[in-house]
């Protein structure tokens, strides 16, 4: 580690204080990011289809441009997402409507599998009554989406 | 409408704010990076985009009813010496105060709740709390974000968690951080292993202002790097026995600072007490690092008369913006340098020389209630 004393002037002059200017860390950050895409596209410029951003473009700032680029450079970012976290895949909050049409879908599923088997087994009472269920489940479904 | 510094609350009373281990957490903060389908993250979009996201999202923020008493603004709109205030109160970041059209800023009158609009991501918000209470912190930023998911249609993808601009806040897009004074570790020169051992268990630890800054005043940044694959509970809860540890560790390097090298405790504290109440012309970085001195001095009970809050409010009104913002005339660093000298010989005038008596007991009954 080196100690450097600066005045205001110089300090400004260098670009010690100039809150547009990226941090070290930020930097080396990108270049590696920028490095593992550019290997995994053997060459081949990609670009985002959403949004046009390039990965020369990922390289210079360390940022994507909009979130459909995490689909676009996938490939790429799985290797950088493995060593930057813990794991590559999301646990933890999900956005509530998302949480619920997921739970529904769940219980659509298993309601199903109740009815076939009900059927199967020429119960038709019990298959009457998962079939109301069903109908059910699936407007509440309906309801998440509108 | 009020201007940012007349919505804002005094120092004087903010830093009174009492938070469990204060003497060394100084503040917790939780940050949740969130953007909206359809947009492209603000870096990249031009300007019209980020304008449409802005007036899509600032009505959002503002109608929540944790924002019922609050500031709005847009960047473009505050003065360079009201965004380096904000940076100076730790309410906005550096990167965000470089911004003008297109970004914005919602705070609240506490100072408890702060959203960036357009930072690196569309929504930057963050919860703060005295003390060490991240746990307070996450639940009351929780309930931000669970109310503006009703209203905002986020970005999220069920494999990849939220999606953010920067792949190192994919996931959970959280930021849990506690701002640490370690005076002790860093006069007993441990500091460097400390900040090591941290960083091994994928913590970050970083100055004053985050990211890239120094860590002025021995305040030290320590917060969580990895956003994905790990709940934001369980981020919440490392971070916290991570904390609990630090605690210890500063505590035990006050006292055997006390009691092997009191002599080299004595001479820092009186000499900056020294130079902070009989200067005429002082820079912001010595007043703090000489300020944080004091405030150890004040732990240990040398200075009885004195409030921690205080040392905490010197802090802070005597940076550059804040002390600008007295004057109506603008100020060179010379003259501000003098003007501070002024403030800090005033404010401490009745101050009386650091008692080593007070230090010696004071030692004493922190090793016999080292347990924590």
């Amino acid at each position: 580690m080196q100690k450097v004393d600066l005045c205001e002037d110089c300090a400004k002059h260098k670009g010690v204080n100039d809150p547009t200017g990226f941090s070290l860390a930020d930097l080396l950050l990108g270049l590696g990011a920028g490095q593992e895409i550019a290997q995994s596209a053997g060459g081949a410029e990609i670009k985002c289809p959403n949004c046009g951003f390039t990965q020369a473009d990922f390289k210079k700032s360390g940022r994507l441009g909009c979130a459909e680029c995490y689909v676009t450079f996938s490939e790429g970012l799985e290797g950088l997402l493995k060593t930057m976290h813990k794991g590559t895949r999301h646990v933890g909050k999900v956005p509530q409507a998302l949480q619920e049409s997921r739970d529904l879908n769940e219980k659509l599923k298993s309601l199903q599998k109740k009815l076939d088997k009900a059927v199967a087994e020429e119960d038709f009472e019990q298959a009457v009554a998962v079939r109301d269920e069903i109908k059910t489940t699936k407007d509440k479904l309906q309801e998440l989406k509108t | 409408m009020k201007s940012i510094h007349e919505f804002l609350t005094n120092p004087a009373e903010t830093t009174r704010r009492e938070g469990p281990h204060n003497r060394i957490v100084m503040s917790s903060r939780v940050r949740l990076a969130r953007n909206l389908k359809g947009f492209a993250f603000p870096g990249w979009a031009k300007k019209p985009e980020r304008i449409r996201a802005l007036e899509a999202i600032r009505p959002a923020v503002e109608g929540l009813p944790q924002m019922a008493d609050s500031f709005s603004e847009t960047m473009d709109n505050l003065t360079a010496l009201e965004k380096t205030l904000l940076v100076e109160r730790h309410l906005i970041s550096r990167e965000h105060a470089a911004k003008n059209v297109g970004s914005g800023l919602v705070v609240n009158h506490e100072e408890s709740l702060c959203v960036m609009i357009n930072e690196e991501d569309h929504l930057r918000m963050q919860a703060l709390r005295p003390g060490l209470q991240l746990k307070q912190a996450w639940s009351a930023l929780d309930a931000v974000d669970s109310k503006l998911e009703k209203k905002l249609d986020y970005a999220f993808n069920p494999t990849l968690g939220y999606l953010t601009a920067c792949p190192t806040n994919l996931g959970t897009g959280i930021r849990v951080s506690a701002m640490l004074h370690l005076p002790g570790l860093v006069l007993a020169e441990q500091i460097n292993q400390i900040i090591q051992a941290v960083n091994k268990l994928g913590l970050a630890v970083r100055g004053l202002h985050g990211e890239g800054t120094e860590a002025l005043g021995n305040v030290f940044q320590v917060s969580n790097q990895m956003t994905l694959g790990e709940n934001e509970a369980d981020i919440v809860e490392r971070l916290n026995k991570v904390l609990s540890q630090l605690i210890e560790h500063e505590e035990n390097a006050r006292a055997m600072l006390l009691d092997k090298k009191p002599k080299v405790v004595f001479n820092h504290i009186g000499r900056a007490y020294g130079i902070l109440a009989n200067a005429h012309s002082i820079s912001s970085k010595e007043t703090m690092n000489l300020l944080s001195l004091m405030r150890l001095g004040v732990d240990l009970n040398m200075f009885p008369e004195v409030n921690r809050a205080l040392i905490d409010e010197l802090f802070i009104i005597t940076q550059p913006a804040h002390l600008q913002k007295q004057f109506s005339e603008k100020l060179g660093a010379e003259e501000r340098d003098i003007l501070r000298a002024d403030m800090l010989r005033q404010r401490l005038r009745h101050v009386h020389r650091p008692s080593i008596e007070q230090a010696r007991e004071a030692g004493l009954k922190m090793d016999k209630s080292k347990e924590p």
